[in-house]
C-alpha cells in the first residue's frame, strides 16, 4: 500500500515517522467514528435545546434574561486559544520529538482549558443566585445545562486526560502508543472547539438576539 | 451511625423475600420464588466451578480472554441464559391472562407490570442484543479473513458492560423491584412523581450500560470491517452476513446515542429534579417518545440486519447454491439501514401530530417492504433448482420465511395512520412486533447457532433434538401469537392483567397452549446441546466444512486457532472458500509461515464490568459513596491499562506451521462426505463440494478429484 492511501485525518506523521503513521490509520479511524457518535449525542441535546428554548419556559426566565454574552465570548476565546496551543503541542511531538516542547504547550492547553471551565462554572453560579435560574426552574433550563454541562463535562475529561497524557510524556517519551494518544485526544479537543461554536451561536447568540 | 449513608435506601422490606413473609400471597410467592431461584442459581454456580475446578480455567481462558471468538461465545451464552428467564416470564404472563377471566389471577397488578417491563427489557436488550453481538463477533472476523477485530480490549469491555447491564436485571429479582413501565418507559409514568421507587433506576442503569456497550461494538465492528479485510476483498466480494454486519453497525453508531440522551434526562428528571418530561414546569413528555423511537426503530433493524445475513448465507448453503441476486441484496441491506432512521413516528401516531405528517411517516414506513420484499423474492429464488437439504437451520429459514411475511403485511396495515389509531394499543400490536422479532431475530438466531455450531465448537449439534425444538418452536409461536391478532381485533389492550370479556377465553387459551409449546421447544434445544456435548466424539467434525460451506470461515479448522488463519488468505471472488474448493486451490500449503502477535489476556475488561455493575447498583440505590467509588475505580483501570506496554505476545512461526500443517494434512487424508451424508457420523468436516452452478461436468470433475487425492 502506498503511503498516499494511508494517509489519515489529523496531523499526518508521515515524513518523520512512517511506523507510527502506519498504526495511526486503524485507531484514529476508529477515534473519529466514535467522535461521530459523540457528536449525535451533541445533535440530540442541541434538538431537545431548540424545543424547550422555546416551548418550555413555563413561569422561568427566557434566554434573553439570564445569558451573559461578555463571558460567554471570553470563553469563546479561551477554548479556541487552548486549541490553537494544542496544535503548537502537536507540532512540537512531529518535528522535534521534544518533550519539554509538548509539555509546555499541554500546560497551556490545559490552563487555558481549565479557565474556560472555570468560567463556565462561574456562569452558572451567576445564574443560579443571581438570576434565580438553576436548571430545576423550568425545562428550557434543564436542557441549557444540560447541554452547556455535556461539553463542560467533555472538556474536563479533556483535561484529565490532557493530565495523563502529560504524566506519559514525561514517563514513556515519545513511543509511538504515546503519539497515537496525543493525536487522539487532539482529535477530541478540536471537535469540542466545534460543539462550542455551535453552542456559542445558538445558545448565546440566538438566545439574546430573539 | 446513619445506615442510610452505607446502604443508600435499602431496607430490610427491599428483598424480596419480605414481601412474602409481611404478605403472603401467590403473586409474592413467585416473586420470591424467583428471587430464591437467582439466588440459589448463583450458589449452584458458585458450587459447581468450585467442585470441578473451574475457576481459574474460566478467568484464565474465558473472563481475560480478548479472543474475538471467546469474547462472541460469552456473549451467546448471557443470551441464552437471560432468555430462559424471559420465556418463562412470558408464559407466566399468559397464565395469568388465562386466568384472570373476571378479576381472578393469581399475580398483582404490580408483578404483572414488572413482568411485562423486564420481559421486554431483557428479550431486546439483554438477549436479542447480546446475541447478534456474540454471532457478528464469532463469525464476521473469520468471513473477512481478519486475525482480530480492530480493538480487541475494547470488544472484551462491552461485553462486560453488557454482562454489567444484565446481572443488574438479575439483582433486581432479589433486591428492590423492577420498573413496571413497560420496556419503553415512557414518562411521566416513569417520572419520581408516579414512579417514586427504585424500579425505574435499575431499567434506566441496565439499559444505559447496555447501549454503551452497543455503541463501543458498533464503532469497532464498522472499523473491522473497514481496515482489517484480507486482500482482495473488495465490499462486493464481502460475504452477505458481513454486509449486514456493516450496516448494523452503523445503525448502533448512530442509534445508540439518542437513547443513552433519553436516559440520561430520565435520570436527571428524577434524580434532580429536572423539567425535561414532567407534566409542568416546561417539560414536553413528547420529546421522550421521539428520542427513544429514534433508538427505538433503528433497533428493531439493528437486531433484524444479522438475522437477514444469517438466511443468506444459511438459503445459498443447504440449497449448495450461490445466493440468488447478491448486488440487489446488498443494496435492500442499505436501503433499509437508511430508511430504519426515516420513520421512528410511527410508534406514535395517535400521541397528537398532524395528520399530513403521520401521512409521511406511514408511507415511509410501507416503504420499507419494498427492500424486504427483495430479500424474500432472493432467498426463494435461490432455492429454485438448488439442491435443499432440510436441515434444522433450514426449516427454521423456510418457516421464517412464511411467518415474516404475514407479519410484514399486518406491518403494513398498522404503517397506515388509520387502522393504527384503532389498533395500536391492542393486542394486535404485541401480536405484530412478536410476529416480526420472533421469526425474524430469534429464529434467525437459533439457525445461526445450528449452522456456526460446529465451527466454534468442532462438532456438530444432534440433528433429531433440533428438529424436534423446531417442530415446537413453529407452531408454538404461531398458536402463541396468532390469536393475538384476532384479540387485538376484539379490543383486548395490552399489557392487561385482567379481563370481563368472555370472548377473549378460548384465544387465550390458544395462546398458553403456544406458550407451553414454546417452553416445550426451548427444553428441546436445551437437551440438544446436553446430548451433542455428551456425543461429540461420534459428532466430530474437526476438519472445518461439514457443510459445504462458501465463505472463508469454513477454510480453517474447527474450533478455529487463536490466531484464526494461519496466513492471511488472498481473495479473488464471492463466495471465495467455495470457488477454492472448485478449482482446486483449497487445503493448499502456504509458501511460508510468519510470527503472529495475539493480544495478550487481561484483567481489565472483566473488572470495568464489575465496578460498571456496582456503580449502577449504588445508583439505583442512591449509596453514593459505592457509586463515587465504583466511578473512580473503573477510570482508574482504564488509566493503570493506559500504562501498560506489554500487551502483545507473539505464536513462533513454526508452532503456526505444525499446527496448519497438521490440519492440512488431516484434510487431505479425510474422505471428504457427500451431501446425502452431511446429518451422519461420517461427516468429519471435509465435504465434496457440489457445484450446481457449474452443472454435472463440475459436480464430476469434484468427484474425481476426491478420488485422485
Amino acid at each position: 500500500m502506498s503511503l498516499s492511501e494511508r494517509l489519515h485525518p489529523g496531523i499526518n506523521l508521515a515524513g518523520t515517522d512512517p511506523e507510527s503513521h502506519e498504526a495511526a490509520e486503524e485507531v484514529l479511524f476508529g477515534f473519529w467514528i466514535f467522535l461521530m457518535s459523540d457528536l449525535v449525542l451533541f445533535a440530540v441535546l442541541f434538538a431537545t435545546y431548540a424545543a424547550m428554548s422555546v416551548q418550555g419556559i413555563a413561569e422561568g426566565p427566557r434566554p434573553a434574561e439570564v445569558f451573559d454574552l461578555t463571558a460567554a465570548f471570553l470563553e469563546t476565546l479561551l477554548l479556541l486559544l487552548s486549541s490553537c496551543a494544542f496544535g503548537f503541542a502537536m507540532l512540537e511531538m512531529k518535528y522535534r520529538e521534544n518533550r519539554r516542547g509538548v509539555l509546555g504547550w499541554l500546560l497551556v492547553t490545559g490552563l487555558l482549558g481549565a479557565g474556560f471551565v472555570g468560567m463556565e462554572l462561574h456562569d452558572y453560579y451567576v445564574m443560579i443566585t443571581a438570576h434565580g435560574a438553576p436548571p430545576q426552574a423550568s425545562g428550557f433550563l434543564s436542557a441549557y445545562y444540560l447541554l452547556t454541562g455535556t461539553h463542560a463535562l467533555h472538556v474536563s475529561s479533556g483535561l484529565v486526560w490532557m493530565a495523563v497524557m502529560a504524566v506519559q510524556v514525561a514517563a514513556l517519551g515519545m513511543n509511538p502508543a504515546v503519539k497515537l494518544r496525543l493525536m487522539r485526544l487532539a482529535l477530541f479537543w478540536h471537535m469540542l472547539d466545534v460543539v462550542w461554536i455551535g453552542i456559542f451561536t445558538f445558545v448565546y447568540l440566538y438566545g439574546v438576539v430573539s | 451511625m446513619n445506615w442510610e449513608l452505607v446502604f443508600g435506601q435499602i431496607k430490610w422490606t427491599s428483598f424480596v423475600f419480605a414481601g412474602m413473609i409481611e404478605n403472603p400471597s401467590l403473586s409474592e410467592a413467585i416473586a420470591s420464588g424467583a428471587g430464591s431461584l437467582a439466588v440459589l442459581g448463583a450458589i449452584a454456580t458458585v458450587i459447581l466451578l468450585t467442585v470441578k475446578g473451574w475457576w481459574v480455567p474460566l478467568w484464565r481462558d474465558w473472563l481475560t480472554s480478548v479472543d474475538h471468538k471467546r469474547v462472541g461465545i460469552m456473549y451467546i451464552v448471557v443470551a441464552l441464559i437471560m432468555f430462559a428467564r424471559a420465556v418463562i416470564e412470558a408464559a407466566l404472563m399468559r397464565a395469568q391472562q388465562l386466568s384472570a377471566y373476571d378479576g381472578g389471577g393469581f399475580l398483582s397488578a404490580d408483578h404483572f407490570g414488572q413482568l411485562f417491563s423486564t420481559h421486554g427489557t431483557i428479550m431486546i436488550f439483554f438477549v436479542a442484543m447480546p446475541f447478534i453481538t456474540g454471532l457478528m463477533n464469532y463469525v464476521m472476523p473469520l468471513q473477512i479473513g481478519a486475525r482480530d477485530v480492530s480493538f480487541p480490549l475494547l470488544n472484551a469491555i462491552s461485553l462486560m458492560l453488557t454482562v454489567a447491564g444484565a446481572m443488574l436485571v438479575m439483582v433486581s429479582l432479589v433486591v428492590g423491584r423492577f420498573s413496571t413501565g413497560g420496556w419503553s418507559a415512557y414518562p411521566p409514568f416513569t417520572g419520581i412523581e408516579f414512579s417514586p421507587d427504585e424500579g425505574v433506576d435499575y431499567w434506566i442503569w441496565a439499559v444505559s450500560l447496555g447501549s454503551i456497550g452497543s455503541t463501543l461494538t458498533g464503532l469497532n465492528f464498522a472499523v473491522t470491517i473497514y481496515k482489517k479485510r484480507c486482500p482482495g476483498m473488495s465490499l462486493f466480494r464481502m460475504p452477505l452476513f458481513t454486509w449486514t454486519t456493516l450496516c448494523t453497525s452503523i445503525l448502533m453508531i448512530f442509534a445508540m446515542a439518542p437513547l443513552t440522551a433519553a436516559t440520561i434526562m430520565l435520570a436527571l428528571d428524577r434524580y434532580a429534579g429536572f423539567h425535561f418530561f414532567t407534566n409542568g414546569d416546561g417539560g414536553n413528555m413528547m420529546n421522550y417518545a421521539n428520542l427513544f423511537w429514534l433508538f427505538g426503530h433503528p433497533e428493531v433493524y439493528i437486531l433484524i440486519l444479522p438475522a437477514f445475513g444469517v438466511w443468506s448465507e444459511v438459503v445459498a448453503t443447504y440449497s449448495s447454491k450461490r445466493i440468488y441476486g447478491y448486488t440487489s441484496l446488498v443494496y435492500a441491506t442499505m436501503c433499509i439501514a437508511v430508511l430504519s432512521f426515516a420513520v421512528w413516528l410511527h410508534h406514535f401516531f395517535t400521541m397528537g401530530q398532524s395528520a399530513n405528517v403521520n401521512a409521511i411517516f406511514g408511507i415511509a414506513t410501507m416503504i420499507i417492504g419494498v427492500p424486504t420484499g427483495v430479500k424474500v423474492y432472493d432467498w426463494l429464488l435461490t432455492m429454485v433448482g438448488g439442491r435443499i437439504r432440510l436441515s434444522t437451520a433450514m426449516l427454521f429459514h423456510i418457516n421464517f420465511l412464511l411467518t415474516f411475511i404475514l407479519g410484514g403485511m399486518t406491518g403494513v396495515l398498522l404503517a397506515n395512520p388509520g387502522v393504527d389509531f384503532q389498533v395500536h394499543n391492542t393486542l394486535f400490536l404485541v401480536a405484530h412486533f412478536h410476529n416480526m422479532i420472533i421469526p425474524g431475530v430469534l429464529f434467525g438466531m437459533f439457525a445461526a447457532v445450528q449452522f456456526w455450531f460446529p465451527k466454534a465448537f468442532g462438532f456438530r449439534l444432534h440433528e433429531g433434538l433440533g428438529r424436534a425444538s423446531f417442530w415446537c418452536f413453529a407452531p408454538g409461536f404461531l398458536l402463541a401469537f396468532f390469536p393475538l391478532y384476532w384479540l387485538g381485533m376484539m379490543g383486548a389492550t395490552r399489557r392487561t392483567f385482567e379481563w370481563s370479556n368472555p370472548d377473549y377465553l378460548p384465544w387465550l387459551a390458544l395462546a398458553m397452549l403456544g406458550a407451553a409449546l414454546i417452553l416445550a421447544g426451548f427444553a428441546f434445544m436445551t437437551a440438544q446441546f446436553i446430548v451433542s456435548v455428551r456425543r461429540r466424539e461420534e459428532l466430530a467434525a474437526p476438519l472445518g466444512d461439514p457443510w459445504d460451506g462458501r465463505a472463508l470461515e469454513w477454510s480453517i479448522p474447527s474450533p478455529p486457532p487463536a490466531w484464526n488463519f494461519a496466513v492471511l488468505p488472498q481473495v479473488t471472488a464471492r463466495d471465495a472458500f467455495y470457488e477454492a474448493k472448485k478449482d482446486g486451490t483449497a487445503y493448499r500449503s502456504p509458501a511460508g509461515y510468519e510470527d503472529i502477535e495475539v493480544p495478550r489476556n487481561t484483567a481489565t475488561a472483566p473488572l470495568i464490568g464489575l465496578f460498571a455493575c456496582a456503580w449502577a447498583f449504588g445508583l439505583v440505590w442512591h449509596i453514593w459513596w459505592l457509586a463515587i467509588l465504583s466511578f473512580v475505580l473503573i477510570w482508574a483501570v482504564v488509566i493503570a491499562r493506559s500504562f501498560a506496554t506489554d500487551t502483545e505476545e507473539t505464536v513462533p512461526a513454526a508452532t503456526v506451521r505444525a499446527a496448519n500443517e497438521a490440519f492440512l494434512a488431516a484434510v487431505r487424508a479425510a474422505p471428504g462426505v457427500t451431501r446425502d451424508q452431511e446429518m451422519t457420523a461420517a461427516n468429519r468436516g471435509r465435504a465434496i463440494p457440489e457445484s450446481l452452478e457449474g452443472g454435472a461436468g463440475a459436480l464430476a470433475a469434484g468427484a474425481a478429484m476426491e478420488v485422485t487425492r
